[in-house]
């Protein structure tokens, strides 16, 4: 990349669930203040992606720096925003107490939030337009509010770099506009955004680069040279049919994906 | 006046510790899906327990504390163990170990009972527990091993909670999920420790995931929750060891009894999620829906006549629109007595209010099926089914958003005028 200093560098990423790899070889490196969309079919790892780079699943092969240095050094810096089917929506908690665990990373083991961290998670939940709901029991908002709390949450992080998945999965069409209203407002301070998207129609529109995925990375670059016809369909045609019959034979003979 | 009574003392001291550690755990075990581990662990407690008083032929509580709490953390990571390394799935494995577990500390107590352990007495209440068994001895074990698991729950109570609810996010702001997750398991299997003398391994499941169930009923925030937890095993403590003393058998049934008894009445009565009060909103919103058609009908026989002003008799209405006879003498009655409706010799008229509320209903129906044949394309001969419902339950800013939608318009798809104000 023409940047010598990327936000995030990707390297010959592969990761294996139960030996079947889902991601192989994988390289790319991202640069400041860039919306990124990653697309790919179901399946196609973009979960999994940022996840491994979250270290949240084992990498079996490559690595990834974040700013340059190991994930565990800038963490604070990086946000996450997990699928909303991720968590269990019944918990006894408010809308309030949610987003206050935005501020959990930087407080520390033990210590408890203060007034700054408070008046944080509130101009969070304003900022999502989530404002007289603080108090609102999570189990009863609709699923569009739902993902404005988690995006209130990764506000208050008050991050450099954001990896969320799915944010725009199952939310109403005024949810979708506030999320790519602040979506653009981070990117306009100098933030890194990275989105796994599934709306093919609407990628043009709202990222300024993207991955195209598919076990494989297909392609990557700015979305008005890479998000071609072409690419699309081969990101989502046909499958590399050696190369998942060779996945399943890696699954059944419980082979490492790289000789240590 | 009661005498001073060390057994009493120590049954109370005894059943106050056990309420508070097992429920305030048993909060964070519900809330991560986890109950069946704790049953797991309670049973695998038992060998421990036999292994610590055959090596020392002594019921000294600390070392059958420690025996115990070191079978049930090894049981706990054998289930861990089993499920992640094979193709065993967890609810297997927790069925497994736990079987096994019990199934050897049976062998190991039936073989303490037929040999010559001179301190054997005593030794089958761990099965299903006996508050009196309790010593002054055991009291101050317990005491400072309760004191030391409050602490922790305090000083980690954020992670705790971080951790129940969103394991992913807490992985990625750093924190350690797997090492918390230890913590609590082994929180876990020291509150089931604490209790089984006095309730026993059998049920001392009950103990720790009851109350929080039943907790879960009446409230949806985490602070409170942890304090009903706690009443209720304790309230269910006192009162099934009294049964229990007064009976005489042991503790452990009487106590899960209890607590059964409280999360029965619970399921029936607990507020929004109770049987009793979904029943009780259904019905409301049936007399709803009876009340709302009646003064419709009312509301359409004076838009024929021209006439909103005159009595009508129940003949009159029942020509207008049909409904069982019997609820439509209720809804009258009702809306009589709420003010919507005057009864005189002729029959029923409307008072202001319920003029009111018959063209507000008249207008929602209308203003629905033209929202439904206008923006779903849907025949205007099968709109008037659905509106019939949706007219019910549109709220005022409802209303307001379909009046703009539609821009206020004048006559529904059937060509009858739209009331406004």
């Amino acid at each position: 990349m023409s940047n010598s200093n990327p936000v995030l560098e990707v390297h010959d990423l592969t990761v294996s669930y139960n030996k079947k790899p889902v991601l192989w070889g994988v390289d790319f490196s991202i640069d400041q203040g860039n919306l990124v969309g990653i697309i790919g079919p179901n399946g196609a790892g973009k979960s999994t992606l940022i996840k491994s780079i979250m270290g949240l699943v084992d990498k079996s092969a490559g690595f990834s720096k974040v700013f340059g240095r190991d994930l565990k050094q800038v963490r604070n810096k990086i946000s996450y925003v997990p699928q909303r089917g991720s968590v269990d929506w019944d918990f006894p908690a408010t809308v309030f107490d949610v987003v206050l665990m935005g501020t959990y990373g930087k407080l520390g083991l033990f210590k408890r939030p203060k007034r700054a961290h408070k008046e944080a998670a509130n101009n969070a939940i304003k900022s999502v337009g989530l404002q007289g709901l603080e108090d609102r029991q999570i189990a009863q908002l609709s699923g569009g509010q739902q993902q404005r709390v988690f995006l209130a949450r990764a506000l208050a992080q008050n991050a450099e770099l954001y990896f969320m998945d799915e944010p725009f999965a199952g939310v109403d069409a005024a949810t979708e506009k506030t999320i790519i209203e602040i979506l653009k407002n981070l990117k306009n301070q100098g933030k890194t955004v990275l989105v796994v998207h599934h709306d093919l129609q609407t990628v043009s529109e709202y990222f300024d680069q993207v991955i195209l995925l598919n076990t494989r990375l297909v392609a990557f670059g700015d979305t008005d040279k890479t998000f071609t016809e072409n690419n699309l369909q081969e990101t989502y045609g046909g499958k590399l049919t050696l190369l998942s019959e060779i996945r399943n034979l890696m699954a059944k003979e419980e082979m490492p994906s790289r000789e240590k | 006046m009661i005498e001073f009574n060390p057994i009493i003392l120590n049954v109370v001291i005894g059943a106050t510790i056990l309420a508070i550690t097992s429920s305030i755990v048993g909060v964070f075990a519900f809330l991560q899906k986890k109950t069946l581990v704790g049953d797991a662990i309670s049973h695998a407690i038992l060998p421990g327990v036999c292994l610590a008083f055959m090596l020392t032929n002594s019921k000294n509580p600390i070392y059958l504390f420690a025996g115990a709490f070191a079978s049930g953390w090894f049981g706990s990571f054998l289930i861990e163990f089993i499920s992640s390394k094979s193709r065993i799935k967890k609810d297997s494995s927790i069925s497994i170990i736990l079987s096994l577990f019990f199934g050897i500390g049976m062998t190991l107590l039936s073989y303490i009972q037929n040999h010559d352990y001179s301190d054997k007495s005593g030794l089958n209440h761990y099965l299903f527990g006996s508050i009196t068994s309790i010593t002054t001895s055991d009291i101050y074990l317990f005491t400072s091993v309760s004191l030391i698991t409050l602490f922790v729950i305090y000083f980690l109570f954020k992670e705790f909670r971080l951790v129940s609810f969103d394991p992913e996010f807490s992985n990625s702001i750093g924190i350690n999920i797997k090492v918390i997750n230890r913590v609590l398991t082994s929180l876990t299997v020291v509150a089931i420790v604490l209790g089984i003398k006095a309730a026993g391994v059998v049920l001392m499941a009950g103990m720790i995931i009851t109350p929080a169930a039943i907790a879960r009923f009446w409230t949806n925030k985490l602070i409170i929750m942890l304090n009903v937890a706690v009443i209720v095993a304790m309230f269910s403590c006192f009162f099934g060891s009294y049964l229990s003393y007064i009976s005489p058998t042991p503790t452990g049934p009487w106590i899960v009894i209890v607590m059964s008894f409280i999360a029965i009445l619970s399921f029936f009565f607990a507020p929004k999620k109770g049987i009793v009060f979904r029943k009780i909103k259904q019905i409301q919103f049936r007399n709803k829906i009876i009340e709302e058609n009646i003064l419709k009908a009312l509301y359409q026989i004076g838009e024929k006549a021209n006439n909103f002003n005159m009595s009508l008799s129940i003949e009159d209405i029942l020509i207008r629109r049909s409904f069982l006879l019997i609820e439509l003498k209720s809804g009258l009655r009702r809306l009589t007595s709420q003010g919507y409706l005057e009864k005189n010799d002729q029959g029923y008229a409307f008072s202001p209010m319920g003029l009111q509320k018959g063209k507000r209903t008249t207008k929602l129906h209308r203003l629905w099926e033209l929202y439904l044949t206008n923006y779903m394309k849907i025949a205007p001969d099968h709109v008037h089914d659905d509106a019939e419902t949706i007219e019910h339950i549109i709220t005022p800013e409802l209303e307001l958003k379909l009046e703009e939608l539609l821009q206020y318009p004048v006559r529904d798809p059937h060509d009858s005028i739209i009331p406004y104000k």
